[in-house]
């Protein structure tokens, strides 16, 4: 609550200058009265950039409740894309959606595709698992696995059933000087995983999804049980990897959004209602309601 | 109904007892108290039974006024009350003494042995008959193969018939010098007679139903069926030279056996000759230190553990039961956990949870609760019967005409399987609770990277769950070492002839029936002819099972501990 009115003040302070034009009603209200999809307010900026990740009028159900509702929206190429929104908006489920983990559960059912680089995610023909293996995940708390740090990095390549010791050597190194870890853990890679600071974890368990070489990495709040101080670490590796790797990211945490993101898409009830470039959705948002959550108002 | 508000009485303002907690408090704490005690008191019971009872305890000689004299160990003494046509019957002397002690009197149970000579192990002497009570330097303990003990003393040493030595101590220290010689020969002996015998006799044996087989499928008047013979009539004149030769040295055994003879004489004055052969153990009593006792103590203790049987399974060793109890075991767990843990994983990791399964679940759960009787009757009626019938007829036809059950007749493997049978329900519930424990997230993170279900379960799940299989691992032999009644009915006898795992090929012997340590101790209790003297080595062989658990256990515990250990990088 406080970072948000913390944002709050801050956009007031900046934005009192800027603030040319009054944000409009977008009909999000209307939208979710009449069950019905709405059409997403995306900025001209956003529109021309290259795609990694394509999503077209994508619909979700959890038995009978419908959570996505017809979701247009593209992930920029080597940028970091947030996510936010209020609590069960479905950004989690959207980002899910990406890597198929929403598979896992078996009530869910889904219309619509989303494309990764042109090939189609969802379909009969898609591999799942090849699928996963060219996206990294990283989930809100950390997940490292009951093994030593080293087999926890080199996870991926051990289930794709690389053995040569060298290659995994190489990876793990690679891995976690992306992660910023290298350093801190090349002394003890033979360790347990299961111990150390939850921010280490973290990031431990990011450098394990850079360690397949992903095309698209997605962070599902990856901050939300980590302090300050291994947020703040986080969010800078989320500037080094950005460029290297296209990041979509889900936040609770606006300040994290304004800081780590280039881009920003609005969520709302199961609706994407504004999708455009981080600095203005934060200082002059174009649709009312997302002005009201990105000050504090609601949400 | 109204009611005028009371005034407030600070002196008075306190809580009940019980909304404070302190009867809960001594009631919880009584009881796991009281649960403590009954264990503790169990263990100490059978420790200090089971502890004592090979320490060579003194001998006493009681002399009666009626001038019968009595040489034995004091197994009991207890005081009881004469009834009043006991007391009339008493000489005056003796009733004036139980009068003054108040009607009471005391009574001693003494093992006076020499069973051959006076047809009971054990004598009760009452105290008022007890004229005098000395401790003869020279009485002599002598533990003997066949019925039982011998309390005497050395009168002499006879080699070929001769007499070297005439008293005590002379004849003691002939016996000493001869006794090992002895009981080699005796090792040596029954070596020859039981397994060298044996295992000529076998091939004769095995010859003979190739022979059967070969008639049974191809006639008497086939090429094979010659063939056959012609091997059998090979084997067996191998055999019979074999057991010609055999003979020959268990001839001269048996005769240098026969040249040494300790004479004894008992308390009442009769002569007994015991050929060294016969005396597994002999000490006297009343001369032995310190050292002396417990050399006697721990060689005991090493019979126990390392010998076979006597005497009805009264005496001798446990040996054979030990080790089909943890090679039953063994097998157990190694039947049990693998198929446990598959049919867990199944429940809890790839079945889809709803009705069908819940109903599963709740059978396996019931399954834990059934009377171990009936997987006894299960086993003897499906592995028995059916599984091991159905073996003999297929691989075993010689077997089968001759009516002799092979596999169709109780043995390890198929009271291991009963057994898994028996504890399969603990193992999952282990598993899957185990199973259940592994956070969600894990899996997630495994699927994230592109590892299918097999490699997630393989690589993240199994390995986490491990520490809670081996819990389930633990308990299943905690349950299944201790397990008797069903052992019965599908494979433990009083008496196994040959342990499980021998020399000969191929090794295991699945098919054997074998002892049980849990069946020796009911078979102790219940079916020994010599009770009184059986009754201690019910406790002994119980602390012995109990030993073994624990032992299991440690082992099994030592191994988790090691797993949580690695995984959690301590």
């Amino acid at each position: 609550m406080r970072e948000e009115g913390d944002v709050h003040a801050d956009a007031g302070e900046e934005t009192s200058a800027r603030r040319h034009r009054p944000s409009k009603p977008s009909g999000v209200f209307e939208a979710v009265a009449q069950d019905e999809a709405f059409v997403t307010h995306v900025h001209e900026a956003t529109k021309s950039l290259d795609a990694v990740v394509e999503v077209r009028g994508f619909n979700l159900w959890y038995g009978a409740k419908q959570a996505l509702y017809g979701i247009h929206m593209t992930v920029p190429r080597g940028q970091v894309t947030a996510l936010i929104g209020p609590s069960g908006c479905g950004k989690s489920t959207l980002l899910r959606c990406v890597n198929r983990m929403n598979d896992l559960i078996p009530i869910v059912r889904t219309e619509g595709g989303i494309l990764l680089n042109g090939d189609p995610i969802y379909g009969g023909g898609t591999d799942v698992i090849e699928l996963r293996k060219r996206i990294g995940m990283v989930f809100q708390k950390p997940n490292p696995f009951p093994m030593s740090i080293y087999e926890n990095v080199v996870y991926p390549l051990r289930i794709d059933g690389v053995r040569d010791r060298s290659v995994l050597d190489e990876i793990c190194e690679k891995s976690l000087r992306g992660a910023g870890l290298w350093e801190e853990v090349k002394d003890r890679l033979k360790e347990s995983g299961l111990g150390r600071s939850g921010g280490q974890q973290q990031r431990r368990c990011i450098a394990r999804a850079i360690a397949g070489e992903p095309e698209v990495l997605l962070l599902d709040e990856p901050c939300s049980a980590l302090d300050p101080i291994a947020t703040g670490r986080i969010e800078d590796l989320i500037q080094e990897l950005k460029g290297t790797y296209t990041i979509l990211i889900v936040t609770h945490n606006m300040q994290q959004a304004s800081r780590s993101s280039d881009q920003t898409a609005f969520m709302y009830l199961g609706r994407l209602v504004e999708f455009g470039p981080t600095e203005d959705i934060f200082l002059t948002p174009h649709l009312k309601e997302t002005e009201d959550y990105v000050t504090g108002r609601f949400g | 109904m109204p009611q005028a508000p009371r005034p407030a009485r600070p002196g008075r303002r306190r809580s009940s007892l019980f909304a404070r907690g302190e009867p809960l408090v001594w009631l919880t704490g009584g009881s796991l108290v009281l649960c403590v005690v009954m264990i503790v008191g169990l263990l100490a019971l059978v420790l200090a039974h089971g502890l004592g009872t090979f320490w060579p305890g003194d001998v006493v000689m009681i002399e009666r006024a009626d001038g019968r004299k009595f040489l034995g160990e004091v197994a009991k003494d207890e005081t009881f009350r004469p009834g009043p046509e006991r007391l009339a019957e008493l000489p005056p002397g003796a009733r004036a003494s139980v009068e003054a002690a108040g009607g009471e009197a005391g009574r001693r149970m003494l093992r006076t042995g020499n069973f051959d000579l006076t047809g009971s192990h054990y004598t009760w002497l009452h105290s008022y008959e007890i004229e005098r009570e000395t401790r003869p330097e020279w009485a002599v303990v002598v533990e003997r193969l066949a019925w039982g003990r011998f309390y005497g003393f050395p009168r002499g040493f006879l080699i070929d018939g001769e007499a070297v030595a005439t008293d005590a101590e002379a004849a003691w220290a002939r016996f000493e010098e001869h006794h090992e010689e002895a009981v080699e020969r005796r090792a040596r002996l029954r070596d020859l007679e039981t397994h060298e015998v044996g295992r000529s006799k076998r091939r004769v044996d095995a010859a003979r139903l190739d022979r059967l087989e070969a008639e049974l499928e191809h006639g008497r008047d086939s090429a094979e069926w010659r063939e056959a013979d012609a091997a059998y009539r090979d084997a067996e004149e191998r055999s019979r030279a074999e057991v010609e030769e055999l003979n020959v040295e268990i001839g001269e055994l048996r005769e240098l056996q026969g040249r040494y003879v300790l004479v004894l004489e008992t308390a009442d004055g009769a002569k007994k000759e015991l050929p060294l052969s016969e005396i597994v153990r002999a000490y006297p009593a009343n001369r032995l230190g310190l050292g002396d006792s417990i050399a006697v103590y721990v060689s005991r203790w090493w019979e126990f553990l390392s010998d076979d049987p006597r005497e009805a399974n009264s005496e001798g060793g446990v040996f054979p039961a030990i080790f089909g109890t943890v090679i039953m075991t063994l097998i157990m767990s190694i039947l049990v956990v693998p198929f446990g843990v598959l049919a867990a994983l199944y429940l809890r990791e790839y079945a889809r949870q709803g009705t069908i399964v819940s109903i599963v679940r709740i059978a396996v759960n019931n399954l834990a609760g059934v009377p171990s009787i009936v997987f006894g009757v299960f086993g003897l009626g499906f592995f028995i019967y059916i599984v091991g019938g159905g073996i003999d007829e297929t691989f075993y036809p010689a077997q089968v005409e001759e009516k002799r059950a092979v596999f169709g007749t109780g043995g390890v493997l198929w009271a291991s399987l009963t057994l898994a049978l028996l504890t399969l329900p603990v193992v999952i519930v282990a598993t899957e609770e185990a199973l259940a424990a592994v956070p969600n997230s894990m899996r997630e993170g495994s699927y994230a990277c592109g590892a299918s279900k097999w490699q997630t379960i393989r690589r993240i799940v199994l390995p986490r769950a491990m520490p809670g299989v081996m819990t389930g691992m633990i308990l299943a032999i905690a349950r299944g070492a201790g397990e008797v009644a069903p052992l019965m009915l599908v494979g433990a006898v009083k008496l196994a002839p040959d342990l499980a795992v021998d020399g000969t090929f191929p090794y295991l012997h699945p098919e054997r029936s074998f002892m049980h340590l849990g069946f020796h101790i009911y078979d102790l209790g219940f079916q020994s002819q010599n009770s009184e003297a059986a009754k201690p080595m019910v406790f002994t062989t119980t602390l012995l099972l109990i030993g073994i658990v624990v032992v299991l256990n440690v082992i099994a515990i030592t191994v988790r501990g090691r797993l949580l250990r690695a995984q959690e990088g301590r």
